[in-house]
């Protein structure tokens, strides 16, 4: 370029705060965490960081990219972040390691590094975790965990044995399992009452970190960084699909309170299917690309094997949005009278 | 003054810097040493020089002569003495030079005889005439001779006359200053207008960060018992866009590849334009000056009164710039550019000088990948999807940024202003729009080429076959003679004379046949050869479109430096 082109004014953004700003309206939700759940994950989001910066770095030195500038851009903090809050809290170190190697060297880089990637790096980690490793990827601390931190850091570093007591489930996991179990004996009413890994509406402490994520969330649209389409239509569809169930058969299928809150629903709406690189950006697509996500999550995760069914319900629908994308063009200014 | 207003999407607010250079009165800019005159100044043909080197010309004289319907007369700013009528730069992203007429000033600013017109007994054709040879053309924009904006459209009743007033560039104050000074010249500007127009309503429109200015056109409107509504739009960026205006104050969307409003109904001026036609109207002064804003990294901004062919280093000095500034800005610092030689002259559509500095305008980031967050979508007058356009002008996929609707792109900068990867886009989607342009070119050079070679193999061919038709002809006279000679060679040998000529007869029946047959193949090979021809010179032909591929790069990167095609930015430029 010859000239520095116009426009000479510019608004004072950058990749890098987009990213900062996205880890800010984080920390609500990890406070919740390791405050009401258990200090251990804060150890994880240092070991995802940390693997994710030292991957990143030498991705871009094997691409030949300016490694300062993109370092800085802090895009993978955000996905290390992302991959230590969806994984168990006292997942063995390798587990978030491997995780984030994968999501770094194989989601982004591999595929053309910062807005090039098909499919969200964090989610993909999971998915890939979850299926070589679904033992270790399922066993969710019961209840707090109440042990001292230095015994947390001893377990996730493989110092300490994983003892029984570890090896509990999610909230979602476990209300499926003993549903499953129970064979119609067992209603929810039940279940929420007698066991102590139930919180007022959905799995203790852990609603509130989903409160924690549903406030940063809203702080990011605020902020404008995302906009209330896929969000809301994420949210709308699994309460109206949890919905309709409960109302059929309150015994058997959850409230919707109980799916808001548990699970990856908050984090998922408000920080993964929002990540514009790997969704939709159209308004129109935006709000099908959330509708259907929250579909296949819920179907997922209360009818299918995993856990839970954030991570693939995104993964499938980053494999569509590029076509929702182009089926949505918004018409443009001007061009209501003609056909677009 | 009950407008309702609408809104247009997206859109930004960068910091309007308007302070700077609104406090002061407008001042009268000294006389320059020496006025150089672009006779190119505004959309529409090329006025002839009619001046030469040496002649004394006196201000306001015709020194460019109107070249066609849309073209427009340029005066003498002052009095003095033509030095030559040459090529100079001209204040032009391309730093290109046109011809110019350059004068001297004598100093003693002596006007040509001049005086109003009796426009009541002007047809609104005269009228337009009148304003052509006046050299009013639109000072807002990309300078589209005023007359050419006045013929109504018979077809479509002309609902709304919009006066663009909004100056939504930051840093811009030129029409501000018009306005509070000067309302009353510019309100009977737009009377004329409207008598030419007959519009349903007038409504003139003024971002709403300018109160003084809407004060004193409210108070002249109703001085003049005129019934135009000043109407105070709300400031954001490019408001002052006339498809923006227009949304604003009228709810009607015109597409940004959609040239003429005037289909729409709506006509719209900016506020200098009108003010410009009165005094060329009301006075009988061409048009030889304009407000023009210096401002940016200097000590004392403000508006000055400046005359067309001033050259803008000279008159930045006025305004005192810092010894930090590194260049000049011509236009608004979202829309403008860095004029590529700073002696080059204010003309008609300069309203603004901005000294530039690192200070005031850090140096860009380094451009990242685009992170498809959509901000630039958010951002857009035009509703369009910068970002795709930017992946598909990226990727010279331009069949596909057509179908992105690149041409409704009015390159306002809003996209570039937002997005947080600093990508240029604008620049992108200008490289884009040139290469589609000089591809267009390329093609109908082309198609004029392959016209042009069938016509020359056509006429080659038929030549060729005149030719073996009067080779044959020849041929078969001269057997026919031969016959005739050897029939009478028989007689006169007085040999067996039924025999031989008998023989001979059907020989030279046969000759004028074969040779007929011997040009017909001659013919035949001789087109042969032609297609052959044909072929290599297509071969050759691939030469041909590399030139023009040079050609056209080479004009791609000037179109990067931003050298728009005046006619599609016309009327949608943000005054
Ligand atoms: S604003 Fe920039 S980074 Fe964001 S989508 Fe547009 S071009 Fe991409
Ligand atoms: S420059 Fe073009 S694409 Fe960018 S915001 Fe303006 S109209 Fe939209």
């Amino acid at each position: 370029m010859m000239f520095a082109p116009a426009p000479f004014l510019l608004k004072d953004a950058s990749v890098s705060q987009v990213m900062t700003q996205v880890c800010l309206a984080l920390i609500p939700g990890i406070a919740a965490y390791a405050w009401l759940v258990g200090p251990a994950i804060l150890v994880q989001l240092v070991i995802a960081s940390l693997t994710a910066v030292a991957a990143e770095a030498a991705m871009l030195k094997l691409r030949g990219k300016p490694l300062a500038m993109f370092l800085s851009d802090g895009s993978a903090i955000v996905t290390a972040w992302l991959i230590a809050l969806t994984f168990p809290p006292l997942a063995p170190w390798w587990l978030v390691v491997t995780g984030t190697l994968f999501a770094i060297v194989i989601a982004k880089h591999l595929y053309g590094g910062l807005g090039q990637n098909p499919f969200n790096p964090a989610m993909v980690a999971f998915a890939a975790c979850i299926v070589s490793f679904p033992a270790l990827m399922s066993q969710w601390p019961s209840v707090g965990l109440q042990m001292p931190l230095l015994d947390q850091l001893n377990v996730i570093l493989g110092l300490a044995p994983r003892v029984d007591a570890l090896s509990g489930a999610t909230p979602l996991d476990a209300m499926k399992t003993a549903l499953k179990l129970g064979e119609g004996q067992i209603d929810i009413a039940h279940l929420l009452a007698n066991q102590d890994i139930y919180g007022n509406f959905a799995g203790r402490g852990w609603e509130w970190v989903a409160t924690g994520y549903l406030l940063g969330g809203l702080w990011l649209w605020r902020r404008k960084l995302v906009t209330w389409h896929a969000p809301v239509a994420f949210l709308a569809a699994m309460v109206l699909v949890s919905g309709a169930l409960w109302l059929y058969q309150p015994a058997s299928f959850a409230s919707p309170v109980f799916h808001l809150l548990s699970g990856g629903t908050m984090l998922g709406a408000f920080f993964i299917i929002t990540d514009p690189v790997s969704g939709c950006t159209t308004p129109r697509g935006k709000l099908i690309f959330g509708f259907s996500a929250g579909l296949l999550a819920y179907i997922i995760r209360v009818f299918g094997g995993y856990p839970d069914g954030v991570a693939f319900a995104v993964l499938l629908m980053n494999l569509s949005a590029p076509l929702i994308d182009q089926l949505t063009q918004p018409r443009i200014f001007g061009m209501k009278g003609r056909q677009s | 003054m009950l407008n309702k207003l609408f809104k247009f999407y997206g859109g930004v607010k960068p910091p309007s810097n308007k302070t700077l250079s609104n406090a002061l009165p407008i001042v009268q800019a000294p006389l320059p040493s020496r006025l150089v005159v672009p006779l190119h100044q505004s959309i529409g043909g090329m006025p002839r020089p009619v001046v030469q080197a040496g002649e004394r010309v006196l201000k306001g004289q015709l020194i460019g002569q109107a070249d066609g319907w849309l073209s427009a007369a340029v005066h003498a700013p002052t009095s003095g003495t033509v030095l030559e009528v040459a090529m100079h730069v001209r204040p032009h992203v391309s730093g290109l030079d046109s011809l110019c007429v350059v004068i001297e000033p004598d100093g003693q600013d002596e006007w040509i005889a001049h005086g109003p017109p009796d426009i009541a007994t002007m047809s609104p054709a005269d009228i337009c005439n009148y304003l052509q040879q006046h050299g009013v053309v639109g000072l807002g924009g990309a300078g589209f001779p005023t007359h050419g904006k006045l013929t109504a459209t018979p077809a479509v009743p002309m609902a709304e006359l919009i006066i663009n007033a909004a100056e939504c560039e930051p840093y811009i104050t030129c029409d501000d200053l018009l306005m509070r000074e000067r309302a009353d010249d510019i309100v009977r500007g737009i009377a004329v207008f409207r008598d030419m127009l007959k519009p349903q309503s007038v409504i003139i429109g003024v971002e709403d960060n300018k109160p003084e200015a809407i004060a004193a056109m409210r108070a002249a409107v109703d001085a003049q018992n005129e019934a135009f509504s000043v109407v105070a739009v709300p400031t954001l960026y490019p408001a002052g866009g006339a498809k923006q205006l227009i949304r604003v104050l009228t709810g009607k969307e015109v597409p940004g590849s959609m040239r003429s409003t005037a289909d729409m109904g709506v006509q719209v001026f900016n506020v200098g334009t009108a003010y410009a036609a009165w005094r060329a109207i009301g006075h009988g002064e061409p048009l030889i000056s304009r407000i023009v804003t210096l401002t940016g990294n200097v000590r004392q901004a403000h508006n000055v009164e400046a005359l067309i062919g001033t050259p803008m280093n000279e008159l930045l000095q006025l305004a005192q710039p810092h010894p930090d500034t590194d260049g000049i800005i011509m236009g608004g610092p979202m829309m403008g550019f860095l004029v590529p030689n700073e002696s080059a002259p204010i003309v008609k559509t300069s309203n603004c000088l901005i000294a530039h500095s690192e200070r005031l305008f850090p140096p860009k980031a380094p451009e990242m990948p685009c992170i498809r967050c959509g901000a630039c979508a958010r951002a857009c007058p035009h509703e369009l999807q910068p970002f795709e356009l930017y992946w598909h002008a990226r990727a010279k996929d331009f069949g596909k940024t057509q179908q992105y609707n690149i041409f409704d792109c009015i390159e306002c900068g809003c996209c570039s202003f937002v997005c947080p990867s600093r990508i240029p886009l604008v620049q992108y989607f200008r490289f884009a729009k040139s290469e589609i342009w000089a591809r267009e070119r390329e093609k109908k050079a082309a198609d004029e080429a392959k016209t042009r070679f069938e016509f020359k193999q056509f006429r080659e061919e038929r030549e060729k076959a005149e030719k073996a038709e009067k080779l044959a002809k020849a041929a078969a006279a001269q057997a026919a003679k031969k016959a005739a000679e050897a029939a009478a060679a028989a007689a006169a040998a007085g040999d067996a004379p039924d025999a031989p000529p008998a023989d001979k007869a059907p020989d030279v029946a046969v000759d004028p046949a074969q040779a007929a047959k011997k040009a017909a193949i001659e013919a035949a090979m001789a087109r042969a050869k032609a297609q052959r021809e044909a072929a290599q010179v297509k071969n050759t032909d691939d030469l041909t479109p590399e030139q023009a591929k040079a050609m056209a790069d080479i004009e791609a990167r000037r179109q990067q430096a931003g050298i728009a095609e005046p006619a599609t930015t016309t009327e949608t430029k943000p005054e």
